[in-house]
């Protein structure tokens, strides 16, 4: 069974990555840039999927930090495209447009923010957690709104795409791999992480709590930990995010977004590796094809959806394996 | 007299009129089983969520080994060692046995925040478990996903468990629910000899099983201890006669 | 500042809050007995407004309008109760979340294909508009003083309702015990289509409400719902007193907050400064009261202990 998952795994990204490769071949740079935002959107779900899949929490709140990570970009990209200096209130620092500085902001922002979130939404549990997070998320989009030293509604747009050392981010493809080998890098991280003791300390606190306490182990506090290296990912994705359409705005922290994060993961599989990345392929071309026939394509798609939660529990990977994903 | 392992000092919680507890004071000996019997509703549940840190009670305290361990809460009191099994079977049921067994491990060796290494590839975790699991008779299953067990393998893999954690004292609720006279007879065996390692406390409605194993019994009614003793001066005891039949001889 | 202002600004924020209740009773309602969460609540709040657009312009009549959302609303809510929500009542969170997050989909873009993307519009009826002098000479609009007291007459009733009448006895005791009201040969697919409708008709009948103040539009309903959410966890689940005290906790933290913090910030910050502080700030002020809350009863004011 692992080494069939093993196969599937791979089958999965060898498809996301032979799209892009064969678009760059015909030259249509646009699919080239749709396979980028399903693979920005994989690991925006992967992050999810970790709190959501092996930590049973059901997260409604999780375009904060997408949003936070799109922010974070823009408003170093910002400040180092205008010439002017940034002022935190401590210091003042300069913009920057190398990606991996913004992506280490963004992921340390996205993992703070996460934890004081957390803090405050663990207290609870079950319903309680979902809309508090969807209310933290609400109070994310607001704040944007209401920020007008960066554009406030009408969000930020940076004119260049940031710089990362050796490859020349503006050529579609080499963005593409760029995001495409966080993905694989995050993937194996997640793997990792999902058979460590930790992993196994937070499935099983996910099914069961009192067996969890029981055995001597923290059940907040692996939920927490959790939470912050969900958030981590799903921001670093935000930042990609952000660096592909060149333009971050508050829509990044809205509940709509955090409803198709869930939704992700959810047509994927819940709980497994590479669900995610199923689920962000099949919704970017849902996306694709049926937006390109009607503009109401969510009608089908809340369809689909209906059907997947009413009839198959295990989403696409449970189609393939048979099996159900995890139970939340 | 050595040195009790376990003891609860005048435990009480009410909810609201009701007394769930009431003065509750019991030891734990070295090598004993201690069995805890009563009606239903007479609050064995309540004090055992007491002693092991999932309900806080209005008044009294627990120590272990002479230690006052009142303020820990759940996972602190495992980890100082106290094993507790459940009534219903607190599993990981998506996960295999071994996971489960492993589980145990993580959780007493305070391992959880390790990240990166593979918990079922390193050697210390997986001997322990292993050990666990060979112990109960279910090494053949370990790679059994647990919602596949049968309830008597649930409540093998239960007492598992418990004995990865390696602790000082057992508490075991109703472990012999539901399983055949053959399942019974076999764990009845096997707790005889577990006390060896650490003593047990045995709240438990197979009364045969109760006879059989315990060193001493407590009898509970209304929340309050109304006689402890050997198996005999039970069976001899007038309050419990009483409180089970009503005859006031 | 003016006493006037103070009180003018105070009975907004009670205006807020008695629709965020009618919202918040409906979604506390269906916790409680059903142990659901419907995230497709806000639609059915659009459903209201549509509807009470659609009518009062046909004829004219804003009590035909209050009505046509009232009926619309509960139809509606019976007709999703009955083919979707009914089968996700013992189904984990996450289904429940996915199938009503589902359903705002389809409801919203299928308004979008019957109604088009332009907001539309929602009259005052000519008897309630304009302003009305309180007592000490305070000028406030009739109508959302209507909304007031409409609000207060909706929330009487269902206290009425709920202790006073047989249905109210068997919802109550729904949030006990199910199989016990079950046993008692309740019919309880038919206690749940009637709670999930009332619920659906009282928000309803707040999107009518509130859409004669702002644009009657697809989409309107969700950050209503999301408001709501807040009061309820502030209130605690299954209350509907806590969903009362939670909402208008929450109407006037926001209306307030909105109007005085950038002032209070202009006492010591330069005023551009001052109105951008105050108005993120503001714009924070009730998730800040809910977290405040939480941290003080993580159940909520009313909720019972978890």
């Amino acid at each position: 069974m692992r080494i069939h998952e093993t196969a599937v795994n791979t089958a999965v990204l060898l498809a996301l990555l032979s799209v892009p490769a064969f678009a760059w071949w015909t030259d249509e740079p646009f699919t080239i840039t749709l396979a980028t935002r399903a693979a920005v959107l994989a690991l925006a779900a992967v992050g999810l999927n970790i709190l959501l899949g092996i930590g049973g929490l059901v997260s409604f709140g999780h375009a904060v930090f997408f949003g936070l990570g799109g922010y974070a970009m823009a408003i170093l990209a910002f400040h180092a495209q205008n010439y002017t200096e940034l002022n935190l209130g401590i210091g003042v620092i300069d913009g920057t447009n190398s990606m991996p500085v913004i992506w280490l902001v963004a992921i340390i922002v996205s993992a703070i923010t996460a934890c004081l979130i957390g803090l405050l939404s663990l207290r609870t549990s079950g319903v309680y957690f979902i809309m508090i997070t969807l209310a933290f998320g609400q109070m994310f989009y607001y704040f944007a709104i209401s920020w007008s030293t960066y554009g406030g509604e009408d969000g930020v747009s940076i004119y260049v795409r940031n710089q990362f050392p050796g490859l020349n981010t503006l050529d579609p493809i080499q963005f593409f791999l760029l995001c495409f080998g966080l993905l694989c890098f995050t993937l194996f991280v997640t793997a990792r992480v999902q058979r460590s003791a930790f992993g196994v300390a937070l499935n099983a606190t996910r099914q069961s709590r009192a067996r969890a306490e029981a055995v001597g182990l923290r059940p907040v506090r692996l939920q927490l930990v959790a939470f912050a290296l969900s958030g981590a990912i799903t921001g670093l994705a935000g930042a990609l995010f952000a660096d592909l359409n060149r333009f971050v705005s508050p829509s990044m922290f809205s509940w709509q977004l955090s409803g198709e994060l869930i939704v992700l993961v959810i047509i994927g599989g819940v709980g497994r590796l590479i669900g995610p990345v199923i689920g962000a392929c099949v919704f970017v071309a849902l996306e694709h094809l049926l937006g390109g026939l009607t503009e109401y394509w969510h009608i089908a798609l809340g369809a689909i959806l209906l059907g997947i939660v009413l009839f198959g529990r295990g989403g696409v990977l449970g189609l393939l394996t048979g099996q159900d994903g995890a139970r939340v | 007299m050595s040195e009790a392992v376990l003891t609860t000092h005048k435990l009480c919680k009410r909810f609201g009129a009701l007394s769930a507890t009431d003065d509750v004071s019991i030891t734990l000996l070295p090598d004993e089983i201690h069995a805890v019997i009563g009606p239903n509703g007479a609050g064995k549940s309540t004090l055992i969520q007491q002693i092991c840190g999932s309900l806080r009670p209005d008044s009294g305290r627990v120590e272990l080994l002479g230690r006052d361990i009142s303020i820990f809460d759940t996972a602190a009191r495992a980890r100082a060692g106290i094993a507790r099994t459940f009534q219903v079977s607190q599993l990981a049921m998506e996960d295999t046995v071994l996971q489960n067994a492993v589980l145990g491990a993580i959780g007493s060796r305070g391992i959880s925040w390790r990240m990166w290494r593979n918990a079922q590839q390193t050697p210390t975790l997986i001997a322990r478990a292993d050990t666990a699991l060979e112990r109960v008779g279910l090494i053949e299953h370990r790679d059994t996903v647990c919602a596949n067990l049968s309830h008597g393998q649930r409540r093998q893999l239960e007492v598992a468990v418990a004995l990865t954690l390696e602790p000082k004292a057992f508490i075991m609720d109703e472990p012999m629910a539901g399983l055949g006279a053959e399942g019974s007879k076999t764990l009845t065996a096997f707790l005889d000899g577990l006390r060896l390692e650490a003593p047990i406390l045995l709240v438990e409605h197979d009364m045969d099983a109760v006879f059989a194993l315990a060193d001493r019994i407590s009898v509970l009614v209304y929340g309050k201890v109304i006689a402890t003793g050997s198996a005999a001066e039970i069976r001899n005891s007038a309050a419990v006669r009483e409180a089970y039949l009503g005859d006031a001889t | 500042m003016s006493t006037i202002l103070i009180i003018e600004q105070i009975l907004n924020g009670l205006q807020l809050g008695i629709m965020l209740f009618l919202m918040a009773a409906g979604l506390t309602l269906i916790f409680g007995v059903m142990g659901l969460i419907n995230l497709a609540h806000g639609s059915l709040y659009m459903v209201g407004a549509f509807a009470a657009s659609t009518v009062a312009n046909l004829t004219g009549s804003f009590l035909a309008a209050l009505v046509a959302a009232l009926t619309a609303a509960a139809f509606a809510g019976a007709l999703v109760e009955t083919l979707i929500i009914r089968r996700l009542y013992r189904a984990p969170h996450l289904d429940q979340v996915l199938a009503t997050f589902a359903l705002i989909l389809i409801f919203s873009e299928g308004t979008r294909l019957v109604f088009g993307s332009f907001p539309l519009y929602l009259d005052i009826p000519s008897a309630l508009a304009g302003p009305i002098t309180l007592p000490g000479g305070i000028a406030y609009s009739k109508y959302r003083l209507a909304l007031i007291v409409i609000g207060l007459v909706v929330a009487l009733g269902l206290w009425c309702l709920i202790e006073r009448t047989r249905l109210g006895t068997q919802i109550r005791a729904g949030e006990n015990d199910r199989e016990m009201i079950a046993a008692l040969g309740v019919d309880i697919s038919k206690l749940y289509t009637i709670v999930f409708a009332l619920g659906a008709a009282l928000a309803g009948l707040a999107g009518a409400l509130v859409g004669a103040i702002q644009s009657v539009q697809v989409g309107m309903g969700e950050p209503v719902l999301i408001l709501a959410f807040v009061v309820i966890v502030i209130g605690g689940i299954g209350s509907i007193r806590g969903a009362f005290v939670g909402a208008l906790l929450v109407g006037l933290t926001d209306t307030l907050g909105g109007v005085f913090l950038p002032e209070l910030f202009a006492l010591f910050l330069e005023p551009g400064a001052a109105q951008r502080t105050g108005s993120a700030l503001a714009s924070m002020s009730i998730y800040i009261l809910m977290g405040a809350v939480l941290v003080w009863r993580p159940s909520g004011l009313f909720g019972a202990r978890a």
